[in-house]
Protein backbone atom coordinates (compact mmCIF):
# COMPACT_ATOMS: atom_id res chain seq x y z
CA UNK A 1 0.00 0.00 0.00
CA UNK A 2 1.10 3.56 -0.66
CA UNK A 3 2.85 5.81 1.80
CA UNK A 4 0.15 7.66 3.82
CA UNK A 5 2.00 10.94 3.17
CA UNK A 6 1.47 10.59 -0.59
CA UNK A 7 -2.05 9.10 -0.91
CA UNK A 8 -3.89 12.43 -1.09
CA UNK A 9 -1.05 14.66 -2.35
CA UNK A 10 -0.54 18.33 -1.63
CA UNK A 11 2.13 20.95 -1.08
CA UNK A 12 2.73 23.81 1.31
CA UNK A 13 5.43 26.48 1.61
CA UNK A 14 6.15 29.41 3.94
CA UNK A 15 8.65 32.24 3.42
CA UNK A 16 10.07 35.13 5.40
CA UNK A 17 10.14 38.65 3.92
CA UNK A 18 10.91 42.13 5.22
CA UNK A 19 8.39 42.78 8.05
CA UNK A 20 6.07 40.22 6.46
CA UNK A 21 5.66 36.47 6.00
CA UNK A 22 3.92 34.39 3.35
CA UNK A 23 2.33 30.96 3.48
CA UNK A 24 0.87 29.13 0.49
CA UNK A 25 -0.67 25.78 -0.39
CA UNK A 26 -2.08 23.96 -3.38
CA UNK A 27 -5.75 22.95 -3.57
CA UNK A 28 -5.69 19.33 -4.76
CA UNK A 29 -7.26 16.43 -2.90
CA UNK A 30 -6.72 13.08 -4.54
CA UNK A 31 -6.90 9.35 -4.00
CA UNK A 32 -3.66 8.13 -5.53
CA UNK A 33 -3.94 9.15 -9.23
CA UNK A 34 -7.65 10.06 -9.07
CA UNK A 35 -8.35 13.72 -8.27
CA UNK A 36 -11.38 14.02 -5.99
CA UNK A 37 -11.46 17.78 -5.38
CA UNK A 38 -9.76 20.94 -6.61
CA UNK A 39 -10.85 22.95 -3.58
CA UNK A 40 -9.12 21.47 -0.55
CA UNK A 41 -7.11 24.27 1.13
CA UNK A 42 -4.32 23.22 3.47
CA UNK A 43 -3.66 26.54 5.23
CA UNK A 44 -5.66 27.35 8.37
CA UNK A 45 -5.86 30.56 10.41
CA UNK A 46 -5.73 30.54 14.21
CA UNK A 47 -5.41 34.24 15.04
CA UNK A 48 -4.69 37.72 13.61
CA UNK A 49 -1.38 36.50 12.24
CA UNK A 50 -1.02 32.85 13.17
CA UNK A 51 -1.28 30.43 10.26
CA UNK A 52 -0.84 26.66 10.05
CA UNK A 53 -0.21 24.74 6.84
CA UNK A 54 -0.88 21.00 6.93
CA UNK A 55 0.03 18.44 4.29
CA UNK A 56 -0.10 14.67 4.46
CA UNK A 57 -2.98 12.22 4.91
CA UNK A 58 -6.17 14.27 4.33
CA UNK A 59 -8.13 12.62 7.16
CA UNK A 60 -5.36 13.61 9.57
CA UNK A 61 -5.08 17.10 8.03
CA UNK A 62 -8.75 17.73 8.88
CA UNK A 63 -8.49 16.06 12.31
CA UNK A 64 -5.36 17.98 13.30
CA UNK A 65 -6.72 21.30 11.96
CA UNK A 66 -9.86 20.87 14.10
CA UNK A 67 -7.83 19.68 17.11
CA UNK A 68 -5.77 22.87 17.03
CA UNK A 69 -8.87 25.03 16.57
CA UNK A 70 -10.15 23.48 19.82
CA UNK A 71 -6.82 23.87 21.61
CA UNK A 72 -6.35 27.50 20.47
CA UNK A 73 -9.91 28.41 21.51
CA UNK A 74 -9.29 26.85 24.94
CA UNK A 75 -6.01 28.76 25.20
CA UNK A 76 -7.81 32.04 24.39
CA UNK A 77 -10.49 31.40 27.02
CA UNK A 78 -7.98 30.43 29.72
CA UNK A 79 -5.39 33.12 29.01
CA UNK A 80 -7.75 35.89 27.75
CA UNK A 81 -5.33 36.74 24.93
CA UNK A 82 -4.49 35.56 21.44
CA UNK A 83 -1.88 32.87 20.96
CA UNK A 84 1.50 33.99 19.59
CA UNK A 85 3.04 32.09 16.66
CA UNK A 86 5.99 30.86 18.74
CA UNK A 87 3.64 29.62 21.50
CA UNK A 88 1.48 27.97 18.86
CA UNK A 89 4.56 26.28 17.38
CA UNK A 90 5.37 24.78 20.78
CA UNK A 91 1.73 23.67 21.15
CA UNK A 92 1.94 21.91 17.78
CA UNK A 93 5.26 20.32 18.72
CA UNK A 94 4.14 18.94 22.10
CA UNK A 95 0.77 17.80 20.71
CA UNK A 96 2.48 15.80 17.96
CA UNK A 97 5.14 14.34 20.26
CA UNK A 98 2.44 13.16 22.66
CA UNK A 99 1.56 10.73 19.85
CA UNK A 100 5.18 9.69 19.33
CA UNK A 101 4.21 6.03 18.96
CA UNK A 102 1.01 6.50 16.95
CA UNK A 103 1.52 9.69 15.00
CA UNK A 104 -0.72 11.71 12.70
CA UNK A 105 0.56 11.51 9.13
CA UNK A 106 0.97 15.26 8.73
CA UNK A 107 3.86 17.67 8.08
CA UNK A 108 2.84 21.02 9.62
CA UNK A 109 4.18 24.49 8.80
CA UNK A 110 3.60 27.54 11.03
CA UNK A 111 3.85 31.15 9.80
CA UNK A 112 3.04 34.44 11.50
CA UNK A 113 4.29 37.70 12.97
CA UNK A 114 5.38 38.00 16.60
CA UNK A 115 2.68 40.10 18.29
CA UNK A 116 4.98 42.45 20.28
CA UNK A 117 7.87 43.02 17.88
CA UNK A 118 6.16 42.30 14.56
CA UNK A 119 9.14 40.11 13.65
CA UNK A 120 8.49 37.37 11.06
CA UNK A 121 8.26 33.82 12.39
CA UNK A 122 8.13 30.57 10.42
CA UNK A 123 8.89 26.99 11.35
CA UNK A 124 8.21 23.46 10.18
CA UNK A 125 7.78 20.10 11.89
CA UNK A 126 8.18 16.41 11.17
CA UNK A 127 5.22 14.15 11.98
CA UNK A 128 6.40 13.59 15.59
CA UNK A 129 6.90 17.24 16.48
CA UNK A 130 10.57 18.06 15.92
CA UNK A 131 10.68 21.80 15.16
CA UNK A 132 12.73 23.15 12.28
CA UNK A 133 13.27 26.88 12.95
CA UNK A 134 14.22 28.50 9.67
CA UNK A 135 15.24 32.04 8.83
CA UNK A 136 14.40 31.70 5.14
CA UNK A 137 11.67 29.22 4.11
CA UNK A 138 9.91 25.99 5.06
CA UNK A 139 8.42 23.46 2.66
CA UNK A 140 6.23 20.38 3.10
CA UNK A 141 4.13 17.89 1.15
CA UNK A 142 4.62 15.61 -1.86
CA UNK A 143 6.38 18.41 -3.80
CA UNK A 144 8.98 18.90 -1.03
CA UNK A 145 11.97 18.15 -3.24
CA UNK A 146 10.77 20.44 -6.05
CA UNK A 147 9.98 23.20 -3.52
CA UNK A 148 13.44 22.97 -1.94
CA UNK A 149 14.99 23.48 -5.36
CA UNK A 150 12.72 26.42 -6.23
CA UNK A 151 13.04 28.17 -2.86
CA UNK A 152 16.79 27.64 -2.62
CA UNK A 153 17.24 29.49 -5.94
CA UNK A 154 14.41 32.09 -5.91
CA UNK A 155 14.37 33.20 -2.26
CA UNK A 156 16.48 36.10 -1.11
CA UNK A 157 16.49 38.15 2.11
CA UNK A 158 14.42 41.31 2.69
CA UNK A 159 11.71 40.81 0.06
CA UNK A 160 8.81 43.29 0.38
CA UNK A 161 5.18 42.02 0.52
CA UNK A 162 4.61 42.35 -3.24
CA UNK A 163 7.97 40.81 -4.15
CA UNK A 164 7.43 38.05 -1.61
CA UNK A 165 4.05 37.24 -3.16
CA UNK A 166 5.54 36.83 -6.62
CA UNK A 167 8.47 34.76 -5.30
CA UNK A 168 6.38 32.34 -3.20
CA UNK A 169 3.73 32.03 -5.94
CA UNK A 170 6.23 31.27 -8.70
CA UNK A 171 8.11 28.84 -6.44
CA UNK A 172 4.90 26.97 -5.57
CA UNK A 173 3.42 26.97 -9.10
CA UNK A 174 6.67 25.77 -10.69
CA UNK A 175 7.14 23.08 -8.03
CA UNK A 176 3.61 21.63 -8.24
CA UNK A 177 3.77 21.54 -12.06
CA UNK A 178 6.52 18.92 -11.62
CA UNK A 179 4.54 16.92 -9.03
CA UNK A 180 1.65 14.83 -10.33
CA UNK A 181 0.01 14.68 -6.88
CA UNK A 182 -0.08 18.46 -6.22
CA UNK A 183 -1.47 21.54 -7.96
CA UNK A 184 -4.98 22.36 -9.26
CA UNK A 185 -4.78 25.98 -8.04
CA UNK A 186 -3.28 27.59 -4.97
CA UNK A 187 -3.99 29.86 -2.01
CA UNK A 188 -1.37 32.42 -1.00
CA UNK A 189 -1.50 34.45 2.23
CA UNK A 190 0.72 37.53 2.65
CA UNK A 191 0.78 38.48 6.32
CA UNK A 192 1.72 42.05 7.22
CA UNK A 193 1.51 44.02 10.47
CA UNK A 194 -1.98 45.46 9.95
CA UNK A 195 -3.43 43.33 7.18
CA UNK A 196 -3.56 39.87 5.65
CA UNK A 197 -3.97 39.46 1.89
CA UNK A 198 -5.37 36.17 0.64
CA UNK A 199 -5.05 35.44 -3.06
CA UNK A 200 -6.38 32.59 -5.19
CA UNK A 201 -3.92 31.66 -7.93
CA UNK A 202 -4.66 30.36 -11.39
CA UNK A 203 -2.91 27.03 -11.78
CA UNK A 204 -2.91 24.18 -14.26
CA UNK A 205 -5.90 21.85 -13.96
CA UNK A 206 -4.20 18.67 -15.17
CA UNK B 1 -1.08 13.78 32.20
CA UNK B 2 2.21 11.96 31.79
CA UNK B 3 3.22 9.49 29.12
CA UNK B 4 2.34 8.98 25.49
CA UNK B 5 -1.00 8.83 23.70
CA UNK B 6 -1.32 5.53 21.82
CA UNK B 7 -4.82 6.13 20.40
CA UNK B 8 -3.56 6.16 16.78
CA UNK B 9 -1.25 3.19 17.39
CA UNK B 10 -3.65 0.45 16.30
CA UNK B 11 -4.59 2.30 13.13
CA UNK B 12 -0.96 2.85 12.20
CA UNK B 13 0.02 -0.73 13.12
CA UNK B 14 -2.82 -2.10 10.96
CA UNK B 15 -1.64 0.12 8.09
CA UNK B 16 1.95 -0.99 8.66
CA UNK B 17 0.86 -4.66 8.59
CA UNK B 18 -0.58 -4.01 5.11
CA UNK B 19 2.75 -2.73 3.89
CA UNK B 20 2.52 0.99 4.66
CA UNK B 21 6.00 2.30 5.47
CA UNK B 22 6.61 4.00 8.83
CA UNK B 23 6.75 7.81 8.70
CA UNK B 24 10.27 9.12 8.31
CA UNK B 25 11.20 11.33 11.22
CA UNK B 26 13.82 14.04 11.12
CA UNK B 27 17.02 12.48 12.27
CA UNK B 28 20.21 14.17 13.23
CA UNK B 29 22.57 11.87 11.31
CA UNK B 30 25.09 13.62 13.35
CA UNK B 31 28.62 14.08 14.55
CA UNK B 32 28.77 14.90 18.28
CA UNK B 33 31.83 14.78 20.51
CA UNK B 34 32.99 15.57 24.04
CA UNK B 35 36.40 15.90 25.67
CA UNK B 36 37.56 16.48 29.24
CA UNK B 37 40.45 18.87 29.84
CA UNK B 38 42.20 20.24 32.93
CA UNK B 39 39.56 22.50 34.49
CA UNK B 40 36.42 21.53 32.60
CA UNK B 41 34.79 19.75 29.70
CA UNK B 42 34.03 20.67 26.07
CA UNK B 43 31.22 19.28 23.91
CA UNK B 44 30.68 20.04 20.23
CA UNK B 45 28.26 19.20 17.42
CA UNK B 46 27.64 19.81 13.74
CA UNK B 47 24.40 21.55 12.66
CA UNK B 48 22.85 19.39 9.92
CA UNK B 49 19.43 17.73 10.32
CA UNK B 50 18.36 15.23 7.67
CA UNK B 51 15.16 13.52 6.55
CA UNK B 52 16.30 10.55 4.48
CA UNK B 53 18.72 11.99 1.91
CA UNK B 54 17.20 15.51 2.18
CA UNK B 55 18.89 18.17 4.33
CA UNK B 56 15.93 19.30 6.46
CA UNK B 57 17.74 22.02 8.47
CA UNK B 58 21.11 23.51 7.59
CA UNK B 59 21.71 25.15 10.95
CA UNK B 60 19.93 23.25 13.75
CA UNK B 61 20.97 23.24 17.42
CA UNK B 62 22.15 19.91 18.76
CA UNK B 63 23.60 21.19 22.06
CA UNK B 64 20.79 21.02 24.60
CA UNK B 65 20.53 22.79 27.95
CA UNK B 66 19.99 20.49 30.95
CA UNK B 67 21.12 22.73 33.84
CA UNK B 68 23.43 25.77 33.95
CA UNK B 69 26.39 23.44 34.59
CA UNK B 70 25.20 20.42 32.55
CA UNK B 71 24.77 20.32 28.77
CA UNK B 72 23.92 17.55 26.38
CA UNK B 73 24.72 16.84 22.70
CA UNK B 74 22.09 14.78 20.90
CA UNK B 75 22.13 12.37 17.94
CA UNK B 76 19.48 10.04 16.54
CA UNK B 77 15.79 10.94 16.17
CA UNK B 78 15.70 14.74 16.48
CA UNK B 79 12.33 14.93 18.26
CA UNK B 80 13.44 12.31 20.80
CA UNK B 81 16.69 14.10 21.71
CA UNK B 82 14.83 17.40 22.07
CA UNK B 83 11.99 16.11 24.25
CA UNK B 84 14.07 13.68 26.30
CA UNK B 85 16.60 16.37 27.27
CA UNK B 86 13.76 18.84 28.01
CA UNK B 87 12.01 16.31 30.26
CA UNK B 88 15.17 15.45 32.18
CA UNK B 89 16.05 19.15 32.44
CA UNK B 90 12.68 19.87 34.09
CA UNK B 91 12.90 16.90 36.47
CA UNK B 92 16.48 17.78 37.38
CA UNK B 93 15.44 21.37 38.18
CA UNK B 94 12.68 20.06 40.47
CA UNK B 95 15.20 17.67 42.05
CA UNK B 96 17.68 20.50 42.63
CA UNK B 97 14.93 22.63 44.17
CA UNK B 98 13.76 19.89 46.54
CA UNK B 99 17.25 18.87 47.66
CA UNK B 100 18.61 22.43 47.73
CA UNK B 101 21.77 21.25 46.00
CA UNK B 102 23.31 21.84 42.59
CA UNK B 103 22.36 19.04 40.18
CA UNK B 104 25.01 16.38 39.52
CA UNK B 105 25.99 14.99 36.14
CA UNK B 106 25.64 11.37 37.35
CA UNK B 107 22.08 12.15 38.49
CA UNK B 108 21.27 13.51 35.04
CA UNK B 109 22.90 10.52 33.33
CA UNK B 110 21.03 8.04 35.56
CA UNK B 111 17.68 9.77 34.93
CA UNK B 112 18.35 9.67 31.17
CA UNK B 113 19.37 6.01 31.09
CA UNK B 114 16.44 4.88 33.25
CA UNK B 115 14.01 6.79 31.03
CA UNK B 116 15.54 5.40 27.83
CA UNK B 117 15.84 1.83 29.16
CA UNK B 118 12.14 1.90 30.11
CA UNK B 119 11.33 2.54 26.43
CA UNK B 120 13.62 -0.31 25.25
CA UNK B 121 15.36 1.76 22.55
CA UNK B 122 12.14 2.91 20.88
CA UNK B 123 12.99 6.46 21.98
CA UNK B 124 15.90 6.96 19.59
CA UNK B 125 18.02 9.39 21.61
CA UNK B 126 21.82 8.99 21.59
CA UNK B 127 23.39 11.53 23.90
CA UNK B 128 26.69 12.92 25.11
CA UNK B 129 26.21 14.27 28.63
CA UNK B 130 28.83 16.66 30.02
CA UNK B 131 29.07 18.90 33.04
CA UNK B 132 30.89 20.16 36.10
CA UNK B 133 29.35 19.68 39.56
CA UNK B 134 30.62 19.75 43.18
CA UNK B 135 32.04 16.22 42.70
CA UNK B 136 34.13 17.20 39.67
CA UNK B 137 34.14 17.20 35.87
CA UNK B 138 32.19 14.45 34.10
CA UNK B 139 31.63 13.17 30.56
CA UNK B 140 29.24 10.35 29.63
CA UNK B 141 27.56 8.84 26.60
CA UNK B 142 24.02 7.44 26.84
CA UNK B 143 22.68 5.09 24.18
CA UNK B 144 19.00 4.73 23.22
CA UNK B 145 18.77 1.28 24.86
CA UNK B 146 20.04 2.67 28.18
CA UNK B 147 23.70 1.72 28.26
CA UNK B 148 26.25 4.32 29.34
CA UNK B 149 29.99 4.95 29.08
CA UNK B 150 32.32 7.15 31.11
CA UNK B 151 35.41 8.20 29.12
CA UNK B 152 37.84 11.14 28.79
CA UNK B 153 36.86 11.67 25.14
CA UNK B 154 33.75 10.44 23.32
CA UNK B 155 32.07 10.62 19.91
CA UNK B 156 28.58 9.63 18.73
CA UNK B 157 26.34 9.68 15.68
CA UNK B 158 26.95 8.68 12.07
CA UNK B 159 30.15 10.76 12.00
CA UNK B 160 31.49 9.16 15.19
CA UNK B 161 34.13 7.13 13.32
CA UNK B 162 35.50 10.17 11.49
CA UNK B 163 35.54 12.15 14.75
CA UNK B 164 37.09 9.31 16.78
CA UNK B 165 39.93 9.01 14.25
CA UNK B 166 40.89 12.59 15.14
CA UNK B 167 40.74 11.88 18.89
CA UNK B 168 42.72 8.65 18.57
CA UNK B 169 45.55 10.37 16.65
CA UNK B 170 45.65 13.72 18.47
CA UNK B 171 44.31 13.29 22.02
CA UNK B 172 46.72 13.44 24.93
CA UNK B 173 46.19 13.54 28.70
CA UNK B 174 45.95 16.96 30.44
CA UNK B 175 44.89 19.30 27.66
CA UNK B 176 44.43 23.08 28.06
CA UNK B 177 41.04 24.63 27.32
CA UNK B 178 42.15 26.00 23.94
CA UNK B 179 43.65 22.64 22.97
CA UNK B 180 40.44 20.82 23.95
CA UNK B 181 38.22 23.24 21.99
CA UNK B 182 40.51 22.91 18.94
CA UNK B 183 40.50 19.11 19.23
CA UNK B 184 36.69 18.92 19.48
CA UNK B 185 36.19 21.39 16.61
CA UNK B 186 38.63 19.39 14.45
CA UNK B 187 36.78 16.17 15.28
CA UNK B 188 33.45 17.73 14.25
CA UNK B 189 35.01 19.06 11.06
CA UNK B 190 36.20 15.53 10.26
CA UNK B 191 32.53 14.50 10.49
CA UNK B 192 31.32 17.50 8.45
CA UNK B 193 33.66 16.75 5.55
CA UNK B 194 33.75 12.93 5.62
CA UNK B 195 30.26 11.91 6.80
CA UNK B 196 27.28 12.67 4.52
CA UNK B 197 24.89 12.73 7.49
CA UNK B 198 26.81 15.63 9.06
CA UNK B 199 27.46 19.10 7.71
CA UNK B 200 27.27 22.90 7.91
CA UNK B 201 28.70 24.52 11.07
CA UNK B 202 30.42 23.64 14.36
CA UNK B 203 28.74 24.44 17.70
CA UNK B 204 30.85 24.28 20.87
CA UNK B 205 29.97 24.43 24.57
CA UNK B 206 32.71 24.92 27.19
CA UNK B 207 31.73 24.00 30.75
CA UNK B 208 33.87 24.99 33.74
CA UNK B 209 33.15 25.16 37.47
CA UNK B 210 32.55 28.91 37.12
CA UNK B 211 30.44 29.17 33.98
CA UNK B 212 29.27 27.65 30.72
CA UNK B 213 30.08 29.30 27.39
CA UNK B 214 28.00 28.30 24.37
CA UNK B 215 29.81 29.15 21.13
CA UNK B 216 27.00 28.82 18.57
CA UNK B 217 28.43 28.50 15.03
CA UNK B 218 32.03 28.56 16.37
CA UNK B 219 33.24 27.64 12.88
CA UNK B 220 31.26 28.35 9.70
CA UNK B 221 33.14 26.61 6.90
CA UNK B 222 30.12 26.22 4.61
CA UNK B 223 28.69 29.72 4.08
CA UNK B 224 26.69 30.21 0.88
CA UNK B 225 28.28 32.72 -1.47
CA UNK B 226 26.20 35.71 -2.48
CA UNK B 227 24.11 35.07 -5.59
CA UNK B 228 25.47 37.08 -8.52
CA UNK B 229 22.03 37.66 -9.99
CA UNK B 230 18.68 38.50 -8.39
CA UNK B 231 15.61 36.49 -9.33
CA UNK B 232 12.94 38.90 -8.06
CA UNK B 233 9.92 38.80 -10.35
CA UNK B 234 8.29 42.03 -11.54
CA UNK B 235 4.96 42.84 -9.87
CA UNK B 236 2.04 41.24 -11.72
CA UNK B 237 3.95 38.14 -12.89
CA UNK B 238 1.53 35.73 -11.22
CA UNK B 239 -2.05 35.42 -12.49
CA UNK B 240 -4.49 36.06 -9.62
CA UNK B 241 -8.13 34.90 -9.85
CA UNK B 242 -9.35 36.41 -6.58
CA UNK B 243 -7.97 38.71 -3.91
CA UNK B 244 -9.25 39.44 -0.42
CA UNK B 245 -7.61 41.86 1.99
CA UNK B 246 -8.44 41.43 5.67
CA UNK B 247 -7.49 44.39 7.85
CA UNK B 248 -6.73 43.74 11.48
CA UNK B 249 -9.63 45.94 12.72
CA UNK B 250 -12.11 43.97 10.56
CA UNK B 251 -10.93 40.75 12.11
CA UNK B 252 -12.23 41.85 15.54
CA UNK B 253 -15.79 41.56 14.17
CA UNK B 254 -15.43 37.81 14.49
CA UNK B 255 -13.16 37.36 17.50
CA UNK B 256 -12.32 40.15 19.91
CA UNK B 257 -9.90 40.12 22.77
CA UNK B 258 -9.27 43.60 24.15
CA UNK B 259 -6.31 44.61 26.27
CA UNK B 260 -7.71 46.34 29.37
CA UNK B 261 -6.22 49.68 30.37
CA UNK B 262 -6.20 51.34 33.81
CA UNK B 263 -8.67 54.09 32.65
CA UNK B 264 -11.30 51.74 31.31
CA UNK B 265 -12.22 50.78 34.86
CA UNK B 266 -13.06 47.23 33.85
CA UNK B 267 -9.86 45.82 35.27
CA UNK B 268 -10.55 42.73 37.31
CA UNK B 269 -9.94 43.15 41.00
CA UNK B 270 -7.00 41.15 42.20
CA UNK B 271 -6.17 40.40 45.81
CA UNK B 272 -3.57 42.84 47.03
Amino acid sequence: MANPFSINGGACVAMVGKDCVAIACDLRLGLQALTVSNNFPKVFQYGDSVFLGLTGLATDVSTVADLFRYKVNMYRLREERHIAPRTFANLVSTSLYERRFGSYFVSPVVAGLEPKTGAPFICGFDSIGCIDFAKDFIVSGTATEQLYGMCESLWEPNLGPDELFETISQALLSAVDRDALSGWGAHVYIIEKDKVTKRLLKGRQD
Amino acid sequence: MPGFDFSNYNRNAALHARGVPLPKATSTGTTIVGCIYDGGVVIAADTRATSGPIVADKNCEKLHYIAPNIWCAGAGTAADTEFTTNLISSNLELHALSTGRKPRVVTCMTMLKQHLFRYQGYIGAYLVVAGVDPTGTHLFTVHAHGSTDKLPYVTMGSGSLAAMSVFETQWKPSLTQDEAVKLCADAIEAGIWNDLGSGSNVDVAIITAEKTTLRRNYIKPNERTQKLKSYVFPKGTTAVLNEKIIHKEDLSKFVSVHELTEESGDVMEVDA
